[in-house]
């Protein structure tokens, strides 16, 4: 019996085949149907899971669209360094943007706060889609995310300005996803949408998915600001009077700008011990994103701005 | 596998704990169960899905702090957690006008994963309820004890039903406000089973439950020891799922993608429907009936021995047959039916009513055709079940009609295979998905009729007159001129010799189209039986030359399209309203005004003018017979 065919005792699907096979049927969709589509790609756990699936979708062939990094500059070195290797390993494009706007006026985590976010990711984004002439773009997003996520369509429609209408969402009806667009409209499709954070963790560990390094416990240089455990990754960390960078040994449980992330300390240095700290956690997964804090609505208003 | 079947509650906390890889490997081999909540507004239907997530530890610390919070500041359950607000994000939601929408949640115990898509409860939301039910492996109908069976219950019964879940409980909630009463449920259970029996229901178990006090909920309630059925919990563990049920049926496969990486590899790849598959089984591909033989299972982990139901794959053949996008793979010696008319039944999704001839799109398993509703046949009254006589069907009604495709395509009735069975129809213009639709059987009639091969064709027919068939489609309001310069036209080419025909809009409703009326879906029926006339007569070699208002671009676009490339050519006479009310030649403008026409285009129906006509005649700078020449010289120049 080949290793790939798992005993089916009931000859039912497990949760993680089925979540699998649903996200393959998804992204083929869109192979099918899309003139020009793209997946974005952040270098977290969700988009490492979100790639795989895409090399299976269309195995033996390489997923046949490239990768897109909107890319604020200011991630994490690490993971830099592992975007470059998947998108070579996977044979893919990857493509690169930084919003000129933003490297010219400098915009950082330290001195713009909400703006970072606006001008790097949810307006870096629209000029790199509108620059590419993408029509279909693959997110990373999770329904069990966020509240306003719980309730977005697998393919989500954007107007010619890219934002979001959670009045005017089109019923999804079984697997029969309508595709249609008008010439100035774009779709974000979400095939990974029905994964939970669990899910991800366990197919990452089962399929052996490599990912980004930082989310292994180890020690890191870090200062305690606004009650998030932050690293300094590099020497562009501005440091407040009377902060030391500690060593202590942390992890992150999602990745993003490095000065907006909060760790958190663990021993956890393998996928089972970071999956069981992770079960055994009393917060949800987005408390560790500054963005998100503001108010209980933000992410919904960001999206509809635009934001993935 | 446990030993506490009775108690699933999460007693896994501790192997969390003491070894997390025995724990990993038993939660990879966890099921999956999809299912859809639904009952009336304040039948308890968040606190159940509240209670189910609290219940099974899926509420983090921080969220439960928030839960506490606004249980005290909003609550309504007197400070004690108000698991509704679990799930109300909603709440506030629907204030700001958002949510009308399926909400989807999640959460897991020891033997499966749960995806509870959570529908709004108002009848003006069917069209979310039919989303969330669509992909549902069970449904859960909740009952609120002290209400008994309403009309909201019927309403989402019915639809439940109709999707083909097969799978419902029913969830008599509030038990603890008729004092756990035995006679009370049996009594309400008693009131829908007669219910579930008239819409052809197989069967469903019914559960006593409190959502707020958790009795029956996780574990048996020691209020209720008259009740001997499982928990709802221990019933959505044991439930079985859709793709199962599939698993026993002849294979079928949709081909949604055709993997062609070098000239040595052509795989056909897709979702399996339904059956198993080998390498080596012969099957059949659809509608073409070509037949072959499956050479390999190709999937990035390697190519497998066999495959099933659910599974997404690639399939390699033994022979280059002709296959792609929208073929269907079957067992060879079980093939499905192929056929291009239906009687299905349709849930309309759109604020634009249905119309009867309009073609729509229509999408089912990877394929998309076009399609019209050919005979609508009735509409249900989905709380009394009476059928009512409708020509269309508006927001949120539930009808059966008769539709046909441009195309035969593969299909199954929906009972037997939900995958090559259930539709959607698409709105060419808007692109709207404006209705879900389940295939009841193929009509025998259209594999009855077929086209006679005639000698003398349409070629001949045009040669012989020495011209090039064409469709000249004057479109434009109400006295805008389309019959005086489409006659003045007809008039220049009969001098020239042309052989020519006018179809005047006035003319043919004396006679063809005397039946119609001037509702859009009257309006659209007109110009269908115009379009065919019109057919026939290019076929014949003619020159036609039409003059009606045409209002709608997806019917002069359907007309287009029954016509060879380059045969339709439209004219937009552009007149502009106040000009064309100005004239108002034959005084209807006036009666229209003042109120004694209804549906008049311009005045209180729509006139969609056209985006790219081939030609636009402007009548306020234009005379009529500069006009004309206008189009002549067009129409000879192509």
């Amino acid at each position: 019996m080949p290793q790939s065919l798992p005993a089916f005792d009931s000859a039912t699907l497990t949760h993680l085949q089925r979540l699998e096979a649903e996200s393959i049927h998804i992204m083929r969709e869109v192979v099918a149907n899309a003139e020009n589509p793209v997946m974005l790609y952040s270098v977290g756990k969700d988009s490492a899971t979100m790639l795989h699936l895409a090399k299976k979708a269309f195995y033996p062939a390489p997923p046949p669209f490239p990768l897109l990094h909107v890319d604020t500059t200011w991630k994490f070195r690490a993971m830099y360094d592992l975007r470059d290797k998947a998108a070579k390993d996977a044979g893919m494009d990857l493509l690169v943007h930084h919003n000129p706007e933003a490297m010219e006026k400098g915009i950082n985590p330290f001195d713009h706060g909400g703006l970072h976010t606006d001008m790097w990711k949810t307006e870096g984004l629209k000029q790199a889609l509108t620059k590419y002439n993408f029509d279909v773009a693959f997110g990373g997003a999770r329904r069990d995310e966020e509240k306003s996520r719980a309730k977005e369509r697998v393919f989500s429609f954007r107007s010619a300005n890219h934002r979001w209408d959670p009045k005017n969402q089109r019923p999804e009806l079984w697997k029969l996803y309508n595709t249609r667009k008008a010439k100035t409209e774009s779709i974000r499709v979400f095939p990974i949408s029905n994964w939970t954070e669990l899910d991800i963790w366990q197919y990452i560990h089962l399929e052996g998915i490599e990912i980004v390094p930082l989310y292994f416990s180890e020690p890191r240089p870090v200062v305690e600001r606004d009650g998030l455990l932050i690293m300094v990754d590099d020497d562009r960390f501005r440091l407040r009077p009377g902060e030391v960078p500690q060593m202590k040994s942390i992890r992150f449980r999602t990745l993003g700008c490095y000065p907006l992330t909060g760790a958190v300390e663990s021993e956890a240095t393998t996928l089972p011990e970071v999956i069981q700290e992770m079960l055994l956690t009393t917060t949800s997964e987005r408390q560790g994103r500054a963005i998100d804090h503001d108010q209980s609505a933000s992410m919904e208003k960001k999206k509809q701005e635009g934001y993935f | 596998m446990t030993a506490e079947t009775k108690d699933p509650v999460y007693v896994t906390d501790a192997l969390i704990a003491e070894d997390i890889d025995a724990y990993l490997l038993k939660h990879q081999h966890k099921t999956m169960l999809r299912f859809i909540t639904c009952g009336s507004v304040d039948d308890g239907k968040s606190t159940l899905i509240g209670r189910l997530l609290y219940d099974t530890k899926m509420i983090f610390e921080d969220q439960l702090a928030s839960l506490e919070h606004d249980s005290k500041a909003v609550g309504t359950q007197g400070g004690e957690i108000d698991f509704a607000l679990l799930v109300d994000g909603l709440a506030a939601e629907r204030e700001q006008g958002i949510t009308i929408d399926v909400a989807y949640r999640f959460f897991a115990t020891d033997k499966r994963k749960f995806i509870v898509a959570d529908t709004p409860g108002h009848e003006q939301y069917t069209r979310n309820m039919v989303t969330g039910a669509s992909t549902a492996d069970l449904a859960v109908i909740l009952i609120d004890a002290r209400q008994g069976v309403l009309t909201q219950t019927r309403r989402h019964s019915y639809l439940v039903n109709l999707l083909g879940i097969r799978n419902i409980v029913l969830a008599v909630n509030k038990m603890d406000l008729v004092g756990y009463s035995q006679e009370r449920f049996y009594e309400i259970v008693k009131d829908y089973a007669h219910f579930a029996k008239q819409i052809g229901m197989e069967s469903f178990l019914p559960i006593p439950i409190s959502g707020l006090r958790g009795d029956n909920m996780v574990t048996k309630s020691p209020e209720m020891p008259w009740y001997q059925g499982p928990s709802l919990l221990q019933h959505l563990e044991e439930a079985p799922i859709n793709d199962s049920r599939m698993i026993d049926k002849p294979f079928r496969m949709a081909v949604q993608w055709v993997n062609r990486p070098n000239l040595d590899f052509r795989g056909f790849a897709g979702q399996i429907g339904a059956g198993v598959v080998r390498p080596g089984d012969a099957i059949r591909v659809l509608p073409s009936g070509k037949t072959t033989t499956v050479k390999s299972i190709v999937t990035f982990d390697g190519d497998l021995e066999q495959a099933i139901a659910g599974q997404s794959v690639t399939l390699t053949f033994d022979d280059e047959v002709d296959c792609s996008r929208g073929d269907v793979i079957t067992r060879a010696d079980a093939p499905c039916e192929v056929a291009d008319q239906f009687e299905a039944a349709l849930v309309w999704m759109d604020e634009h009513e249905m119309l009867p001839g309009r073609p729509y799109l229509l999408k089912i398993g990877t394929q998309t055709v076009t399609a019209t509703v050919t005979e609508p046949k009735y509409e249900v009254n989905v709380n009394t079940l009476e059928h009512l006589a409708s020509r269309t069907l508006g927001l949120n009604a539930i009808g059966v009609v008769n539709i046909s495709t441009d195309r035969p395509i593969p299909f199954e009735a929906y009972a037997d295979n939900p995958d090559l069975g259930g539709f959607i129809l698409i709105d060419r213009m808007s692109n709207a998905t404006v209705a879900a639709g389940l295939i009841h059987f193929a009509l025998r009639r259209s594999q009855n009729i077929h086209w006679q091969a005639v000698d003398i064709n349409r070629e001949a027919h045009a040669a012989q007159k020495n011209q090039t068939a064409r469709v000249v489609w004057f479109t434009g309001l109400s006295g805008s001129g389309k019959s005086t310069i489409a006659n003045l036209v007809e008039k220049k080419l009969h001098a020239m010799g042309k052989h020519t025909f006018l179809l005047d809009g006035d003319n043919v409703r004396h006679g063809l189209n005397r039946d119609l009326g001037f509702t859009d879906a009257d309006r659209v029926e007109n110009i269908r039986r115009v379009g065919e006339v019109a057919r026939l007569m290019t076929d014949a070699g003619l020159i036609v030359l039409t003059a009606f208002i045409s209002p709608f671009r997806s019917e002069r676009r359907m007309v287009r399209e029954l016509m060879a490339p380059g045969e339709f050519i439209e004219v937009h006479v552009n007149t502009p309203l106040d000009v064309a009310e100005a004239r108002d030649v034959k005084g209807l403008y006036k009666k229209a005004r003042s109120g004694q026409l209804k549906n008049f285009t311009g005045i209180d129906s729509p006139y969609e003018a056209p985006e790219a006509a081939e030609i636009t005649v402007n009548t306020v700078e234009l005379s009529a017979e500069d006009a004309a020449d206008q189009v002549i010289a067009a129409i000879l120049s192509r």
